[in-house]
């Protein structure tokens, strides 16, 4: 599971229109071993929340921290009507149990 | 800098490294004396803060309210502004009141009044200005100079109307023109956040890449630091090659990874971090751990974008709302949930035939369920023990809010589902009343970048002498 490899998972905004998962890693062998297993593509992304593909912005590997970061289009811009996370803060938790083979 | 160069007229000798010192990760939001003290004895050539945020949502900036606490934010600035005078080091504070309107700048502008008072003190005080007026923003767009940042929505004429605040991020150029006309504090209105860091390491002619890094940093103090916090002081420490981050409590310290982890936060790409006047390019940085407790980054270059552009930032009112808090605990309602909220809405509607159901938003919200993630939520099928449920209406008035939400309140109270054996009432209220009426609602209406012609001339600076009058 994701989250017995990861030290970090968490969700914030990126400016109110846009939500930003990092997943960070304190040993260089689980980041390598997550980045390999390809679990954190923009499809596995995708289909692991039940969005378009298209509204997965990036997904960025960048080893000086070791970590991962998945950006998506936010359904509601911060605060609109009808949110539910002003913050961002709290949509991370399917990533949690996401299987790493 | 050159080595052995007069006094500047902050009185400090300027060599081959400065120092900035940040207490805390957002003005208002605290910092233990020790640690500040601690970053006061290094002699840092500046004070700054960053002050503001879009993340507490757009309300702030709509209603020109702070997210901080007057006197949370009057305690840290009165620390701020005591060592800054004594010291002869400039105070800088970025985005005042939380959004930088002119609102929240008299707000903050205010609170430093008071402390100067206080401190039997006087200063001479810049504020810089932010808005930008509904004319200006409609004549760049009319003439092509506005461009969606990220997945908004193509900017309106409507937009721009309707918002009660547009403001404009500065750049660290109007900063320095502050520090340029001898002010002692200068308080911000909206501006790009590593700028109040980096603006007195610009102005003494160390690299503008490494000093927004640094910036970049600073703005949240602790946080990058391990244990973070955004309520403790971190201190940076710029040469002409590298800055070294310091966080100033024993108990905390920086390492390559919390360093290069908080070159993530809340941005989409940590490679490169795109600000006024140009883009920040970390991908050659290097992160080093000099000690146990210092961490030093090098490499940072800094691509100028070919026009100067800002981001524009602005809020518009779309209704008022009325909440209801409740809970519901039986197995029968929670397993048809959907379906009676739905009976009830209609109900709803049926019942005021003369509103139409376009103008109302009326939105059950179903904690314990799904009412954290929305249409995110991959177990929304599963059927909790108990619903935290809040009805929530938006309505052109408050007074047709608060109808609609006491109708919906009432209505799903005693409504009669199919096999119900809990006859006595549907709902458990924390609360009498149980209606709350919440006031304006706002949206985000502008969040676009803006080519300007210079990087000054749409952020007026003012400075006056405040505090005690000699």
């Amino acid at each position: 599971m994701l989250s017995d490899l990861a030290t970090v998972i968490r969700s914030k905004n990126a400016g109110p229109f846009e939500l930003t998962f990092d997943v960070l890693f304190s040993d260089p062998t689980d980041y390598q071993r997550v980045v390999r297993s390809g679990q954190l593509s923009a499809q596995s992304f995708a289909s692991l929340y039940g969005i378009a593909i298209h509204d997965v912005l990036s997904v960025i590997e960048f080893e000086p921290a070791l970590a991962i970061k998945v950006t998506i289009k936010r359904a509601r811009s911060s605060g609109a009507v009808g949110e539910s996370d002003v913050y961002g803060a709290q949509q991370h938790a399917p990533l949690l149990q996401l299987d790493i083979p | 800098m050159i080595e052995g160069q007069a006094n500047n007229r902050w009185g400090l000798t300027l060599t081959t490294h400065i120092s900035i010192l940040s207490p805390t990760a957002i003005l208002g939001y605290g910092f233990p004396e020790a640690s500040f003290r601690e970053g006061l004895s290094r002699r840092p050539s500046a004070i700054a803060v960053d002050a503001g945020s879009t993340d507490p949502g757009p309300y702030y900036l709509g209603a020109g309210q702070s997210f901080t606490d007057r006197d949370a934010v009057k305690r840290d600035l009165a620390l701020m502004i005591e060592a800054g005078l004594d010291l002869s080091i400039p105070v800088l504070i970025g985005t005042a009141g939380g959004s930088g309107a002119a609102r929240h700048l008299r707000w903050c502008l205010d609170i430093v009044q008071d402390v100067l008072l206080d401190l039997n003190r006087s200063a001479h005080v810049a504020h810089i200005a932010a808005d930008q007026s509904v004319e200006e923003v409609t004549r760049a767009l009319a003439e092509g100079r506005i461009s969606q940042l990220g997945p908004v929505k193509p900017l309106t004429e409507r937009d721009i109307i309707d918002s009660t605040c547009i403001v404009a991020q500065m750049g660290v150029e109007p900063v320095i023109g502050a520090l340029n006309q001898r002010a002692d504090i200068i308080v911000t209105g909206r501006c790009y956040d590593p700028a109040v860091f980096a603006a007195v390491p610009i102005r003494a002619g160390y690299p503008e890449a490494l000093a927004l890094h640094m910036g970049k940093i600073l703005e949240c103090a602790a946080i990058a630091a391990v244990p973070g916090s955004g309520a403790d002081c971190m201190l940076g420490t710029l040469d002409h090659d590298g800055f070294v981050l310091e966080a100033l409590n024993p108990d905390r310290h920086c390492t390559v990874t919390s360093v290069a982890a908080h070159t993530l936060y809340e941005k989409a790409d940590p490679r490169y971090l795109p600000g006024p006047g140009g883009v920040l390019d970390l991908t050659s940085c290097r992160f080093e751990q000099i000690d146990q407790r210092r961490v030093r980054v090098t490499g940072t270059g800094l691509n100028p974008s070919e026009r100067y552009t800002v981001k524009l930032e602005g809020a518009k009112p779309v209704g008022f709302r009325t909440i209801a808090i409740a809970g519901i605990r039986a197995p029968d309602l929670i397993s048809q949930l959907d379906q009676v909220l739905e009976d009830v809405r209609r109900t709803v509607f049926q019942n005021f035939q003369s509103i139409d159901e376009a103008d109302v938003s009326v939105i059950f919200r179903c904690y314990g369920r799904d009412a954290v993630m929305g249409e995110l939520e991959p177990l929304r099928d599963l059927d909790p023990h108990e619903i935290g449920l809040i009805i929530e209406v938006v309505a052109a008035t408050q007074a047709l809010a608060d109808t609609i939400c006491s109708f919906a309140r009432s209505t799903l109270l005693h409504f009669g589902y199919p096999g119900r054996q809990s006859t006595a009432g549907n709902l458990a209220f924390p609360y009498s009343p149980s209606d709350i009426s919440h006031g304006v609602v706002y949206e985000f209406s502008l969040y676009h970048l803006m080519t300007v012609d210079d990087p000054v001339s749409r952020f007026p600076i003012t400075v006056d002498l405040m505090g005690v009058r000699r």
